[in-house]
């Protein structure tokens, strides 16, 4: 299998020791099937053993090798070099603090998840022990894409709001809840929304789309949040017409 | 926590949004048509104006022309916002302000024809 020398631009940073993140190159010999995460992998196991990043998998499952690739939030592992020119620069993920070299702080989307409430909600909670909840297939078709979501954070880095206004509840918590929203089994939707349409939920998203096109794994957040604008804007007028909450 | 009151305007702008998607080529096809000096019989004044003095006639204008503007007056926040207008509170009020305001106005002189 052939070979080619490839020019890696890492950023660095270590917030204890250095003013500013700077860049630091490194030349390696990439094999034609590998994904750039290979390439940071031979940086870390034959140059440089200082190289912080994140990564479990390798196989578009963990979610935690996402970086900007050439200015793209990227999943490292799905981004292949023979798409990519012989000068690569890696960036941590846009929008988050940077931790240390690759590796950025997810606190904020961490704590955002919980409010999204992503897990079913039932008012005859415990379930009742003799039957299970059932599930059409119909139903499961509509929700199963936003399943697909690894949390790899590539949609926040590609978010101009969430750039913007860090309070924005932002892309993959807005369309994990959207996935719960829409489940038939499901009872929460209003109690989710009270959250999630509130000032700083759904209505900050100007439906730029970015998050969509980034997703490596096909997962469409701007129109669950589009979508989910709808169910509050419905949710609005029947709380006001009904008198309070529902 | 309680839906915020974006969720009124984001469904006028939704509304207004959707239909003016309709509307808008219509409008430009019928001005291109008058520009070519093909107008359609039903867009001579007397027509127009004979729909414009119908209820039905009053209520489909109000409806588009109203929705249009808060449409617009919402795009328009969004636009300030995106450029990195920090002062919200200020522009939703006026944007919104003309909204109103064009409503207001369309209300009365429909009424009047």
């Amino acid at each position: 299998m052939s070979t080619r020398q490839m020019e890696l631009e890492v950023m660095r940073y270590d917030p204890e020791q250095d003013k500013a993140p700077y860049f630091q190159k490194y030349s390696v010999p990439c094999e034609d099937d590998w994904a750039i995460l290979d390439a940071i992998n031979y940086v870390k196991e034959n140059i440089d053993t200082t190289l912080a990043y994140r990564w479990s998998c390798h196989m578009m499952v963990c979610g935690s090798c996402g970086m900007m690739v050439n200015g793209e939030p990227s999943l490292t592992c799905k981004t292949f070099i023979r798409d990519l020119p012989d000068r690569v620069r890696i960036e941590p993920l846009e929008n988050f603090p940077i931790e240390r070299d690759l590796v950025v702080v997810l606190d904020d989307v961490m704590e955002k998840l919980r409010m999204a409430k992503p897990f079913i909600i039932r008012k005859d909670d415990p379930p009742p022990e003799d039957r299970e909840y059932t599930q059409s297939r119909a139903n499961l078709y509509k929700f199963k894409q936003y399943t697909m979501c690894i949390n790899c954070m590539c949609c926040y880095a590609a978010c101009p709001q969430y750039a913007l206004d860090k309070s924005f509840i932002g892309p993959a918590v807005l369309a994990l809840a959207h996935r719960y929203n829409i489940d038939s089994r499901d009872q929460g939707k209003s109690e989710r929304l009270n959250i999630l349409a509130d000032h700083d939920g759904v209505w900050e998203c100007s439906f730029v789309g970015a998050c969509s096109e980034v997703c490596p794994k096909s997962v469409d957040p701007a129109a669950a949040v589009q979508q989910m604008k709808i169910d509050g804007a419905k949710e609005w007028w029947k709380q006001k017409l009904g008198g309070g909450k529902s | 926590m309680a839906i915020a009151k974006k969720a009124f305007v984001w469904g006028l702008f939704a509304a207004g949004g959707t239909l003016t998607a309709f509307v808008f080529p219509v409008l430009i096809a019928l001005f291109l048509l008058v520009a070519l000096g093909k107008v359609p019989e039903g867009l001579q004044f007397e027509n127009i104006h004979a729909f414009a003095t119908s209820w039905v006639g009053k209520t489909g204008l109000f409806i588009v022309i109203s929705l249009s503007l808060w449409h617009a007056a919402h795009r328009l926040r969004v636009v300030f916002h995106d450029f990195g207008v920090r002062m919200d509170n200020l522009v939703a009020n006026a944007v919104y302000l003309v909204a109103l305001i064009g409503t207001v106005m369309t209300a009365f002189y429909l009424y009047k024809i």
